[in-house]
């Protein structure tokens, strides 16, 4: 029997590993579907990464090759070119490779670390045709990136996601003419600095409000219709505006990859789309803990590395100790203004000394107050001078602090004092 | 010169190459997209209906019956996926009951077998997933769901391998009398042929006024449907439908043979032939018709919207018929021409044979096929599988679990695709939820090796629908 199985080799999966190891967790297995490790963020070329964690600017693929390096430094054992077909309750991991067949794993513990796959365009049900042309931008970053393969030459971008607006620039600087950056909500998606740094500065105009209404071309994109839309986000008729162009890349939001873990029969969260965590990402189901995007979807790699260093960590102790009591739990809900929380419960017994809030607001506020009330009185309240959904936040919650409230639920909202 | 010429391989195409196979022909299929059963065979409720909504007395009756007691051997034999879990037409209200009771009597009228009518309580107990209000259903145990695109390139491949040729990209632009037979010019030279068999679909009218004086004219109807997420495909386990109008059979909700869930037609005339675009309205209207009959379906958990073409013309009834000696119409196939298919090339042969066909047995027929499906074998058998060919220990489609064993059978199948659409329709790669986002650029890299063309080359469907441009500033290598 095994210590500890990392499903995913991504960046998550990584600092995982290192983490448990660290923690003396010894006879653990990476397993990694691609023919390396690193995840999404080999394809990641442009810089940007790794700010908070090593206080430079990384290259995706240089910050996961750091993480490559430590973990040689470890003992951990890695199985590449292997697909995770099947997690049960009991912790068995039933894993195919061209190499080794069918086999099936077993360990003490368990950290799932798939990441998050596309929304395609099926999730939004874009009207129109079904031409060639049409890539989540995250295929099309893959085409470029790894293959050195162009996608097309005149590009309309509907969502203004991370990707999608990395990859507005990558397209122009690849001779292509991103004609538009198309947006549904009144706001971005994505981080400032990217609006700033792969439309603005290269004049790629941001539609906020607007949406796709049609798709013309038999074959491949021809031409594609754009509308404003009104605050139910219904297209408005008379605002449309045509674009004539050969590619649509989608960058409409990303969704934790979690059909393994509704195998193993994991709580999941419907606001995330991920597996319910507490205070040191361990499931509902006990041994088995979860970091990164298959959690909820970050906007940093360095926020991922954390927290998976977080769940290695934890994953080292249930290893060693075996599992922990569940009582006395605080539920973490979502109040005005706050879209998910993560972890969603805390179990006091469980917090060192301090636990971490990570959350998503649900509209982009001004100067504001994040407000923590637990029963009937406010216990904490954190001030921000503005707040938007593309921006992952985060807040320290002292374990004393915790100690002093009651038992049931703590509610994190927003009070905006002044709008931008 | 050809004994026999089939213009069109969608699933009736493909039906009569099937049966002509049979027999020591030379027989040739003309198909003007790059692959076979790329249309409307492709796009529909993917359906095998027990047979009571045509009326007595016409071809659809017969043949829909016939076809559906076919059906069953037939995909066996074939390896197709196809489930018999029977469906139920609901009412809403008592006043819907009567449209129940005379499709009930229109169905023992065609020979349907064990047709029932249950009352609102046991078609509840039948159906949890039915909407509280439902007053009533028709139940018919016969009604199957298939996968009606591999049904089709099943029944082609087998003909191909039992000595039929095709012919894709070749489009027919006239056909005129020779002595003996007729000539047909395409895109890529002229084929002769003794007799002829019209299957050319939605333009098999235009077809048809190449050798005769119009009498028919296909008017398109569209119709268009979501695909939802596995994580939906148990909200029904019988096919749902609603008591139909005059615009057909009305908005179905069904579990699909690959363990998703299907809503859909809207019905839609369309003046472009070709036009099977989505539209805001249509997706709306089955939408909500679909949440009528099935209340709890989460339409965000949709993974593909789709339309087709149902092939309809003024007529009531398929238009099956010598419309000139040795020259056959199989026109106006709209519902239940899936269904029908099997019978309906059946029933061409009889009238071959009338137009002065001879045929003769082949001894060596063989009308099976079989084919590897990774997921489905028990971990003995995969294991077994893999240490025979390492490919399919490789998975390339995440979502769908298919292995680059199983691309690799397809690609040397006896019509192997050229697109990565074609590869979709028939390894299964790009099915699943993340729609081949991840497996696309893999499977092209997969079909740029095997094929020794350019990246630039694969198409993702059919021709003219190109993926790359080119190669970046620096360019790159593709590896699969």
């Amino acid at each position: 029997m095994l210590d500890l199985i990392v499903i995913g080799g991504g960046p998550a999966g990584l600092a995982a590993a290192c983490s448990a190891w660290e923690g003396g967790a010894k006879n653990i297995v990476i397993v990694e579907r691609d023919r390396e490790l690193g995840g999404i963020l080999n394809q990641c070329i442009h810089n940007g990464f790794g700010l908070h964690y090593f206080q430079e600017e990384l290259t995706g693929p240089e910050y996961a090759g750091r993480f490559i390096r430590m973990l040689k430094s470890t003992g951990v054992e890695v199985r590449l070119d292997t697909m995770v077909l099947d997690v049960t309750e009991e912790k068995e991991v039933h894993i195919v490779s061209a190499a080794e067949g069918y086999r099936v794993l077993r360990a003490k513990a368990v950290i799932l670390a798939m990441g998050c796959r596309e929304r395609a365009r099926g999730a939004i049900s874009i009207p129109g045709s079904r031409p060639a042309g049409i890539f989540t931008a995250g295929a099309a970053q893959r085409y470029v990136n790894i293959e050195g393969r162009m996608v097309g030459s005149r590009i309309l971008i509907l969502g203004s996601g991370d990707i999608g607006l990395i990859m507005a620039r990558r397209m122009t600087l690849e001779g292509a003419k991103v004609l538009a950056c198309v947006e549904l909500m009144p706001y971005s998606g994505g981080l400032n600095r990217n609006i700033v740094q792969c439309l603005q500065d290269f004049g790629i105009p941001l539609y906020l409000s607007h949406t796709i209404v049609d798709i013309k071309g038999n074959a491949r994109v021809e031409q594609v219709t754009i509308a404003r839309v009104d605050a139910r986000r219904k297209p408005i008729p008379g605002t449309e505006k045509i674009f004539n162009c050969d590619t649509v890349l989608l960058s409409v939001g990303l969704i934790p990859e979690n059909e393994l873990s509704k195998k193993a029969g994991i709580r999941l969260d419907r606001r995330t789309n991920g597996p319910v965590v507490c205070e040191n990402m361990e499931t509902s189901v006990p041994g088995i803990f979860a970091c990164g995007n298959v959690v909820h979807v970050h906007d940093l790699v360095d926020f991922v590395t954390a927290e998976s260093q977080r769940a290695g960590a934890a994953a080292a102790e249930y290893i060693a100790r075996g599992e922990r009591p569940g009582c006395d739990v605080l539920e973490l809900t979502n109040g005005d203004g706050v879209a998910y929380t993560v972890p969603q419960r805390i179990r006091r017994s469980g917090v060192k000394k301090s636990a971490e809030v990570f959350f998503r607001v649900s509209r982009v506020c001004g100067r504001s107050t994040l407000c923590v009330r637990c029963g009937d009185g406010d216990i904490a309240e954190f001030k921000r001078d503005h707040l938007a959904p593309g921006e992952m936040e985060h807040i320290v919650l002292p374990k004393a602090l915790l100690e002093k409230c009651g038992s049931g639920n703590l509610t994190i909202s927003v009070k905006e004092v002044s709008h931008d | 010169m050809y004994d026999v010429a089939i213009v069109g391989c969608g699933i009736i195409g493909a039906a009569a190459a099937y049966e002509l196979s049979r027999y020591r022909l030379r027989t040739v299929v003309l198909e003007k997209r790059n692959d076979v059963c790329d249309a409307t065979t492709k796009a529909n409720s993917a359906i095998i209906h027990a047979g009571y909504d045509p009326e007595p007395g016409t071809l659809m009756a017969k043949l829909n019956v016939r076809g559906a007691e076919l059906a069953q051997e037939l995909c066996a034999r074939l390896d197709v996926p196809y489930r018999r879990v029977g469906s139920l037409v609901l009412a809403f209200r008592e006043e819907e009951r009567p449209t129940l009771e005379a499709l009930y009597r229109r169905g023992v009228r065609n020979g349907v077998k064990a047709l029932s009518l249950l009352d609102a309580s046991e078609a509840h107990a039948m159906e949890p997933g039915i909407a509280p209000d439902v007053a009533g259903a028709l139940y018919a145990p016969g009604a199957a769901i298939v996968n009606p695109w591999e049904y089709g390139i099943a029944l082609a491949e087998t003909a191909v391998k039992n000595g039929t040729e095709l012919r894709r990209s070749s489009e027919v632009l006239s056909i005129g009398r020779i002595d003996g037979g007729w000539r047909i010019l395409t895109n890529r030279g002229s084929v002769d042929a003794g007799f002829v068999i019209n299957a050319a679909g939605v333009s098999s009218d235009k077809v048809h006024n190449m050798v005769a004086a119009p009498d028919f004219t296909i008017r398109p109807i569209r119709g268009e449907y979501y695909l939802l997420d596995k994580s939906e495909g148990t909200r029904v386990s019988h096919v749902i439908f609603q008591c139909p109008t005059e615009n057909g059979k009305g908005v179905l909700v069904s579990p699909t043979v690959h363990g998703n869930l299907i809503a859909g037609p809207n019905a839609q005339a369309v003046e472009d032939g070709g036009d099977v675009s989505n539209t805001a309205q249509g997706m709306e209207f089955v939408r909500r018709a679909a949440l009528r009959s099935v209340p709890s379906i989460s339409f965000r958990d949709n993974i593909r919207n789709f339309a087709g073409l149902r092939a309809a013309c003024e007529r009531d009834d398929f238009v099956i018929r010598a419309a000139a000696p040795g020259f056959l119409d199989l026109a106006g196939i709209k519902s239940p021409g899936l269904t029908a298919a099997p019978a309906v090339a059946e029933y061409a042969l009889e009238l071959l044979r009338g137009e002065g066909l001879k045929t003769e047995k082949k001894a060596d027929w063989d009308g099976t096929r079989k084919k590897i499906r990774f997921r489905d074998l028990s971990a003995e058998e995969k294991n077994r599988l893999i240490r025979k060919n390492p490919a399919y220990g490789r998975v390339i489609c995440r979502c769908e679990t298919i292995t680059e064993g199983e691309i690799l059978d397809a690609l040397h199948s006896p019509i192997p695709p050229r697109s990565i659409d074609g590869v979709k329709r028939r390894a299964g790669s790009g099915m699943g939820r993340c729609q081949g986002g991840f497996c696309g650029p893999r499977v092209l890299a997969i079909l740029a090796r095997e094929y020794h063309m350019a990246p630039e080359e694969i198409p993702q469907d059919n021709d003219g629908s190109w993926i790359l441009s080119g190669e970046t500033k620096r360019g790159g290598s593709a590896d699969a």
